[in-house]
């Protein structure tokens, strides 16, 4: 029954204001099932004010063999990263 | 016994009763994601037996606690409704059981909101949150098992047959129930029959279910009269505190 059922990727938002982060996977045989699967596994400790499901089969990702073409690019650009400013108090969630 | 006690005695029961039949799915679900679900829906309704015999002990003031009142009474001095207390049967069975009761106690927990005795209203109001989710898992599932594969459809609706004679004793009063009425303490069970039977049809007929003819209806559970069934799952959930009384984690 098991292999039967999609997989599906799970995504909480923990308060509001901040954005839908993934948690974890599970199998479920419809989108209501997979909502309800994951309210249980993933938000039973107040985790969560939100839930996402997404068919890991709708994901499209990056190719790894592609890894050095995407990302090593963007390693030795020092400049781009917003380490040269002060970060003023009270500023949260940057 | 006192009217109040006996009348929280059988909320208290009918959930702990469940709880316990639910909780031994553990292992056994037919996928672990229906695994952890369905010990999620026990530990809710662990919780909320917890809450109706705390109250029913302290209104009893006989010295007993919860623990002794779940631990400590044998079959005939429990109080539920015989629905919850029949086996787990086969996955199906399980969710018509779950599905039968969850619609009563939902109508019946928000009814209980408006108690003139605040502690029922305020478990009620705390419950009935949990009973709303445990409503929307197994309406879900007896509608994908309704209308799932040939195979599904058959055992849904034989558990929807063997079990509809267990559904009456949600909706028939005693002198108990009138007593908690009249007081504004308790709701008359049988004015939530109608709500309950258009909400289960209509479930049934989106399921491709057939709603089976009213016929006899088992009664007896809320006065202590049970199946053996009862005995054997109270054999094995008490097992331990009546080998070992007073023994802690």
């Amino acid at each position: 029954m098991k292999n039967e059922w999609p997989l599906w990727e799970i995504f909480v938002r923990s308060e509001n204001g901040l954005a839908h982060k993934h948690v974890g996977s599970l199998h479920a045989a419809d989108a209501e099932m997979a909502v309800q699967n994951a309210r249980d596994l993933y938000t039973r400790r107040n985790e969560g004010v939100s839930i996402w499901v997404v068919r890991s089969s709708d994901i499209v990702a990056t190719d790894p063999s592609q890894r050095e073409a995407l990302f090593e690019p963007s390693e030795d650009k020092a400049y781009r990263h917003a380490t040269f400013y002060q970060v003023p108090d009270g500023v949260k969630h940057l | 016994m006192n009217a109040r006690v006996e009348y929280v005695l059988r909320l208290g029961d009918s959930a702990l009763v469940l709880a316990q039949r639910s909780a031994a799915w553990v292992a056994h679900a037919p996928i672990m994601e229906e695994d952890v679900a369905l010990a999620n829906v026990a530990l809710d309704l662990f919780g909320q037996a917890k809450l109706w015999l705390e109250y029913a002990a302290e209104i009893e003031g006989a010295g007993r606690d919860a623990d002794a009142l779940a631990f400590h009474r044998d079959a005939d001095e429990y109080r539920n409704v015989l629905l919850v207390e029949q086996p787990n049967g086969n996955f199906a069975d399980t969710i018509v059981r779950g599905y039968f009761y969850d619609a009563w106690a939902e109508l019946n927990l928000n009814a209980l909101r408006a108690s003139s005795d605040e502690r029922i209203a305020a478990i009620a109001a705390k419950s009935v949150k949990e009973t709303a989710y445990h409503l929307q898992r197994s309406r879900d599932w007896l509608l994908r098992l309704g209308d799932g594969t040939e195979l599904s459809h058959e055992r849904v609706q034989l558990a929807v047959d063997e079990l509809w004679r267990f559904s009456g004793e949600l909706f028939i009063g005693d002198e108990i129930d009138a007593a908690m009425n009249a007081q504004g303490v308790g709701s008359d069970p049988a004015t939530l029959r109608e709500q309950w039977l258009e909400s289960v049809r209509a479930a049934l007929a989106a399921a491709t279910l057939t709603t089976p003819e009213d016929g006899w209806m088992q009664r007896g559970g809320k006065q202590g009269r049970h199946s053996e069934a009862l005995s054997y799952m109270l054999a094995e959930m008490q097992v331990l505190p009546r080998s070992h009384p007073g023994a802690l984690w």
